[in-house]
């Protein structure tokens, strides 16, 4: 075969991408093999192709694609966490001239993907999942507003981390940090192809993420329950309204300067190179004008998490729920007047810098404003300490470190000696772990029973809590401590040996977290063993407010047989109190969305396409990208999208459900 | 609001440990610094602390006392629930108001202390009650950060180093700093604050070192695969011991720092050892900023079609033509503009 052949069919991937010389990557490779060949064989015996592609790959049902984010989430966590443990590890053992056990460009790799991973393929996820999944019950909807579109936005989001999984076998990933910062970043530092598995990877994800947020605002102003004004809905709505806002704002941002970098490695332009009129401060300016809105778009879920367990275990109404409600929205606003935050040591004026640190102290206010409400729920309430409470009350003890931590490095001076030290990055481990993580974990012990129909384990359900509190202190205070004493990160070796007790020390702490996130595992498989001890028939397993909870668990497909009616704030809790009947008689069709095979098609071209872009083998790219067209045109034809589920079927599942209910009464 | 003493010792004693230590020293440079600039941000971080414990310590008390005393098993508390609470416009008022004190009183910090910490800006003073003296001139150092080493030209001494720098104790030194390819922070945590060095712009930092001695110094931004061993000692030492230094490198017999020798050096290396220029081509350092040290290529200053400008400052070291400093947005001098226009 030609030489020109071979580069015309293969681009510029040769069997040297294939890193069959590094022993850890083929151990990972043969256990993701074996763990692969196992699952594909399980399936495969078990013949459940057929049902996953039909009920789950297909569905547009928001519940279940909320269930596939989740899934996703808690699979990349595992990829992401592997990276940090391995990044403890060589931090512990790299003193006295060691070098450690990861060369430079497989540890920098790694620190990248673990950023990478860590925001953009477990957090969004989780709080994506989290929003699909609870929000439309919460408004009284059926479903989301586009249930397709749904469908293939977490189709996108799944094909991005594909691609990033994908690099880890063939070719390598970006050795540039989690933004890729320019001039780095560019073909002059960087000709591999890691950092294109990076861009398209996250253009693919972010398509999904901004067509879910589009999707998700849509529902809620559209789609909301008879009498649920804006000021009657459930905080956690108005957190995903709020979050879905800023995504929308934000994301074209990141697409469009990920785009410019793409322009400069593959058309030779020179937006963020030092030459030819290129500036890499706007690369700086702009990936950060999207990633301050992005930290906010994580935590502002966990926001509405919390708000409602704290809520649900107090046993009482939200305090202040209107100035929670604006706190979210000043939160919004303010998140786009402080990107600049991030790079105060670059030399900005003192008027500039001092702006921006204003700006960014002053959302400190309605976020402390938020702790107090918390707070003030707890008052005078009977605070039950289930699983999810427990997670909240870490929460509030964790997080006001990290936000004091982040204030002062909102202090321009403060922040010259505390910039890209290991300070900011145990700052931002606390506000993102104990803020973030500890809110999904919350949520997935309140609405899991709501999702599957039996509560959680709880006794491993504390060892996952305990693990994880205990785990991220011990990790994270070394590395504040090391970070006061100048200590800079992403460094893979140190000349100080007094340093290595604190590294050994975090290591220690990443694998209590370890034990955690095992725990998290065997508490669910735990629990779906036992899942008749646990069952939940009532769907209101913690005497909930809000609507989700007068349904049944798990919610039939159309969620509400009859579309509820909303007096109150906390509209269950008002039913309750006001003994509403359910309904028994009276059923009617439910017109319902059908599943479409449109979504996974779509983005497995897109992935297609991305892998071809990636290796410079143009007819896959023009292939991918065709297929996309082709199959867009083609499902717009596709005039089967409906279908009514009819009256006696819905009496049937409603009647048994009461018949259920009236067993247990 | 009913607290008592059990409740609150706790807490308070688990978050001033980690403060008394950083008090303490025992290592953290960052806290205990020997150079005027870094003691002030180190006071600021602590000022910003105590201020912020003044709301975070009582938040971090109340969390657990209602915790504790409002949980469901508590039977005393029983008579005490009011579900449908959840409204109080003098505690909204107070919840509101006390952020917003403590962050008016940090605002103003933050707004006078980054004017009178601006690195751009001239020492005020070399130490606490010690004003710079008049007939002082502040010791310029001109630092190009490569891939992965550190440059270090003084002009005015006429030498270079590579990986060490040496400052005269209690002399305000003025940093040049540019870089010859990707991004870099230089950092040295016992003197000042880190300030970015980015190709083709000029960034500036005014620090001074009151205490002699033998410093980390560092690039704390990543810069690719030899940033791990991408750092350099600071020396602190009296006037006498720097003349003798500068005396030392002149005598060092090692090659003269031309272009053709700064284009060598710019290549990739790693953990390279200290090395000495005895003497520097003139205007290096404005033909590095403007990445025209090549011969025959054009300096930025020139392709960007920048106008330009009567020289801001005076210059220790004549500069030709093509390094004149521009104002075009390529070169900055003064202050990088945050939007980079």
């Amino acid at each position: 075969m030609s030489d020109a052949l071979t580069k015309f069919i293969f681009g510029r991937l040769t069997l040297d991408a294939i890193p069959y010389h590094e022993p850890i990557l083929v151990a990972t490779f043969a256990a993701v093999a074996l763990g692969g060949i196992a699952l594909v064989g399980a399936i495969s015996y078990f013949k459940l192709w057929g049902y996953l592609w039909r009920e789950w790959f297909t569905t547009v049902d928001h519940k279940r694609i909320g269930i596939m984010y989740m899934v996703l989430g808690i699979v990349m966590l595992l990829r992401g966490f592997s990276d940090a443990v391995m990044m403890r590890i060589q931090q512990s053992i790299a003193f006295n001239g060691s070098e450690g056990y990861l060369p430079a460009e497989h540890y920098d790799q790694i620190f990248t993907a673990h950023g990478v991973i860590m925001i953009f393929f477990v957090a969004m996820p989780l709080v994506t999942g989290l929003m699909n999944y609870i929000m439309p019950l919460q408004i009284g909807a059926r479903d989301v507003s586009f249930p397709f579109l749904n469908n293939f936005s977490f189709w996108m989001t799944a094909a991005g981390a594909m691609l990033v999984m994908a690099s880890l076998f063939v070719g390598e990933f970006a050795r540039t940090g989690w933004l890729a910062m320019a001039p780095l970043s560019g073909l002059d530092f960087s000709p591999d192809v890691g950092v294109d598995y990076y861009i398209w990877s996250l253009q693919i994800a972010g398509v999904g993420t901004t067509l879910s947020a589009i999707n998700l605002i849509t529902t809620i102003v559209k789609l909301r329950a008879p009498g649920m004004t804006m000021m009657k809905m459930p905080i956690f709505c108005w957190a995903t309204l709020v979050t879905n806002v800023l995504i929308v704002a934000a994301f074209p941002v990141l697409t469009a300067v990920l785009a410019l970098l793409g322009l400069d490695r593959y058309l030779d332009t020179h937006f963020f190179t030092n030459t030819f009129g290129g500036n890499p401060m706007m690369y700086v300016n702009l990936i950060w004008i999207w990633g301050h809105p992005e930290v906010y778009i994580l935590v502002m879920p966990a926001f509405g998490v919390y708000s409602e367990v704290v809520s649900t275990f107090s046993g009482k109404r939200l305090f202040g729920y209107t100035s929670m409600v604006y706190a979210l929205i000043v939160i919004c606003i303010l998140s786009y007047l402080v990107w600049l935050h991030h790079f105060f040591t670059m030399g900005s004026g003192a008027t500039v810098n001092s702006f921006f640190g204003i700006t960014t102290m002053i959302i400190s206010i309605p976020t402390g404003a938020k702790i107090f409400n918390w707070l003030f729920t707890m008052y005078r309430g009977r605070i039950r300490y289930e699983l999810p409470m427990m997670w909240a009350v870490a929460f509030m003890l964790t997080f006001v470190i990290g936000g004091m931590t982040g204030v002062m490095l909102a202090i321009p001076p403060a922040d010259f000696v505390l910039h890209n030290s290991l300070f900011l990055v145990a700052h931002f481990h606390n506000v993102i772990i104990g803020g973030v993580v500890f809110g999904m974990f919350a949520g997935i012990n309140y609405w899991w029973p709501k999702a599957f129909g039996f509560k959680l384990d709880r006794k491993w359900g504390l060892v996952s809590f305990w693990s994880w509190v205990i785990g991220f202190w011990v990790a994270f205070a070394p590395i504040y401590v090391v970070g006061l004493m100048g200590i800079t990160r992403r460094l893979r070796t140190f000349d100080d040996p007094s340093l290595q007790i604190w590294f050994v020390i975090a290591g220690i702490g990443a694998a209590i977290i370890a034990v955690g996130i095992l725990a998290f595992l065997i508490q669910i498989v735990v629990s779906i063993k036992n899942r008749e001890a646990l069952k939940d028939v009532t769907g209101d397993p913690w005497n909930g407010r809000t609507l989700e909870w007068s349904t049944s668990s798990p919610p039939p497909d159309y969620n509400f047989a009859f579309t509820p009616v909303i007096h109150d704030l906390d509209a269950w809790a008002d039913m309750k109190k006001r003994g509403c009947e359910v309904p028994a008689a009276g059923w009617i069709d439910i017109h319902m969305p059908r599943n479409t095979a449109a979504g996974i098609i779509l983005a497995g071209l897109s992935a297609v396409a991305g892998f071809g872009l990636i290796w410079h083998i143009w007819w896959m790219v023009a292939g991918g990208m065709l297929g996309v067209i082709g199959t867009a045109i083609f499902h717009s034809f596709n005039y089967n999208r409906d279908y009514n589920i009819p009256a006696a079927e819905v009496a049937a599942t409603e009647t048994a459900r009461l018949d259920a209910l009236a067993a247990r009464a | 609001m009913h607290m008592n003493a059990r409740n609150w010792k706790w807490p308070r004693a688990l978050l001033a440990a980690p403060l008394l230590a950083a008090l303490g020293g025992c290592g953290m440079v960052v806290m205990d610094p020997s150079g005027d600039v870094a003691r002030q941000e180190a006071d600021l971080v602590l000022w910003s602390v105590w201020l912020m414990l003044l709301i975070i310590v009582p938040v971090m008390i109340l969390t657990v006392v209602f915790a504790w005393r409002y949980r469901a098993s508590n039977r005393e508390r029983e008579a005490d629930y009011r579900p449908d609470w959840d409204h109080s416009t003098g505690l909204e008022l107070v919840i509101w108001s006390c952020p917003l004190l403590i962050i008016i009183a940090l605002g103003a910090l933050t707004w006078v202390s980054t004017h009178t910490l601006d690195p751009y800006r001239p020492l005020g003073r070399i130490a606490p009650g010690k004003p710079v003296p008049a007939d002082q001139k502040p010791l310029e150092v001109q630092v190009v950060s490569l891939d992965w080493k550190w440059l270090f030209i003084y002009p005015e001494q006429g030498v270079a180093t590579v990986n060490e720098l040496v400052v005269p104790v209690d002399r305000q030194v003025r940093f040049r700093m540019t870089s010859s390819g990707v991004m870099n922070t230089f950092y040295v945590p016992a003197m000042a604050g880190m300030i970015y060095t980015m190709a083709g712009m000029e960034t500036k930092l005014h620090a001074v070192l009151n205490k002699p001695g033998d410093y980390a110094g560092m690039s704390a931004n990543y810069s690719g695969a030899g940033f791990s061993g991408m750092s350099f000692r600071t020396h602190a030492v009296d006037d006498a011991a720097f003349d003798r230094w500068v005396g030392k490198v002149k005598a060092s017999g090692g090659a003269r720092l031309d272009a053709a020798n700064y284009l060598r050096l710019e290549q990739p290396s790693e953990r390279v050892p200290v090395t000495y220029f005895p003497a520097v081509e003139r205007g290096l350092f404005d033909r590095a900023v403007n990445l025209c040290v090549k011969p025959g290529t054009p300096c930025m200053s020139e392709s960007m079609h920048g106008h330009v400008a009567a020289q801001p400052e005076a210059q220790t070291m004549p500069v030709p033509a093509t390094g004149a400093q521009p104002s075009s947005h390529q070169s900055h001098d003064a202050h990088a503009p945050a939007t980079g226009a």
